[in-house]
């Protein structure tokens, strides 16, 4: 599903990573791992399409409709409501049953109560279970989650472990995070940047 | 992409984009003030023997930057929380980002003008078709042009200087043929002239507009 060969990618004068290679099976659990800069969040907004990378090759088979991003940003309109934002994300996605799917997530992550609320008001914890409801929505093939336990409390981060062991079935999934311990059962490989 | 599902998406985002206006109300209300400002200013700095000529190249000035006002905040609710990225994922057409934004300063910018044109009634002159007319041609381009200079810009550090760096040398064919427009006595050719930058514009930049949001 995702193939890199001698990825490299620059800022300017500034070196993120070099001649990378890896291969993403379809299926897969990839965990990326590495200290604060190594690269994991650039390698994640590589695949999503996000960047270009400065050299060498990456293949993502998978359509943008198919790919599920959690990042650093929960990318929601402060302004609207949380059914709105998932309303509009639906629309563009075309998720089918569009209201019951958005009912079913904002239960599911304990937002229900909260859906009529304005994102400004919610805490970084309800913005992350926002964050995975948008990303969960249409539900992707190939999920690419940068630490997508940020901001969860131990409910919280309970309530991904089980969506992530839920969809481990039927996705391919690159992860980053801190924590490799948590997502160790689920995974099949690891990469580790220095 | 078919063309039902591409108006359909501009529809979803231009929705969005006057919803959040009648939320956060930190767009129109200043374009509204602005061009009122700018007209009164212009009434007693102009003698009252100016030219018609002199009177409407003001009115054109005036709605050349109370736009200038509200593209500088088109971008900003994607701006500030990297919004941009989970539009940019979508699986719909770039552009529409760029129409349905386009559609939204449009609706922003007709408001202010709704207010605008009976004001320089007041203040200076009658209003004619040709200036009507006139104005709804620019106010269409300058909303095409103004939004994909408004990305760019975005990506910007400098975006507050790059936005009309950018755009007001783009915003002068509109200038020449909103004023001729205006005041010619026959004003077709300046309207055909308008009509002819709003479709090259417009396809140039539908065009070209996922370069602006990807890297």
């Amino acid at each position: 599903m995702i193939r890199a060969a001698g990825l490299g990618k620059r800022y300017g004068a500034k070196r993120v990573f070099d001649r990378l290679d890896f291969e993403l099976e379809r299926g897969d659990f990839l965990v990326v791992t590495g200290p604060n800069g190594s690269g994991k969040t650039t390698l994640l907004r590589l695949v999503a399409g996000l960047a270009a990378p400065t050299t060498g090759e990456l293949e993502v088979a998978v359509e943008r409709a198919q790919l599920g991003f959690v990042g650093h940003e929960p990318l929601v309109y402060r302004e609207l409501t949380a059914l709105e934002n998932l309303d509009l994300y639906g629309r563009l996605y075309r998720v089918p049953e569009r209201r019951e799917r958005i009912g079913m997530l904002l239960e599911r992550f304990g937002l229900w109560d909260a859906r009529g609320q304005r994102a400004a008001s919610f805490s970084r914890g309800m913005l992350q279970r926002l964050a995975l409801c948008r990303a969960f929505l249409h539900e992707p093939e190939l999920y690419v989650l940068d630490e997508p336990f940020t901001g969860l409390d131990d409910e919280g981060a309970e309530l991904l472990d089980r969506e992530l062991a839920e969809r481990r079935p039927r996705g391919t999934f690159l992860v980053a995070t801190h924590d490799s311990a948590r997502l160790e059962p689920l995974a099949t490989g690891r990469l580790a940047f220095a | 992409m078919s063309t039902r599902r591409f108006a359909a998406d501009v529809a979803t985002l231009a929705r969005k984009d006057l919803r959040l206006e009648l939320r956060a109300r930190d767009t129109l209300p200043a374009m509204l003030l602005f061009v009122v400002s700018a007209l009164v200013v212009f009434h007693f700095a102009v003698p009252d023997t100016s030219s018609r000529l002199a009177s409407n190249g003001l009115l054109w000035v005036a709605i050349v930057f109370t736009a200038l006002l509200g593209l500088g905040r088109a971008f900003v609710p994607e701006r500030e929380h990297g919004v941009l990225d989970g539009l940019v994922l979508a699986p719909c057409d770039r552009s529409a980002i760029w129409l349905g934004k386009g559609l939204a300063a449009l609706a922003f910018l007709a408001a202010a003008e709704a207010i605008a044109l009976p004001a320089f009634a007041l203040f200076f002159s009658g209003i004619g078709g040709g200036t009507v007319a006139g104005v709804a041609l620019a106010d269409l381009g300058i909303c095409l042009v103004g939004s994909f200079v408004a990305a760019m810009s975005v990506a910007s550090r400098a975006r507050e200087l790059i936005l009309p760096l950018l755009f007001l040398p783009l915003a002068i064919p509109i200038v020449i043929g909103g004023v001729g427009a205006s005041v010619a006595s026959g004003p077709g050719r300046y309207l055909a002239f308008l009509a002819l930058y709003d479709a090259v514009f417009a396809i140039l930049c539908w065009a070209s507009f996922e370069y602006v949001v990807t890297e």
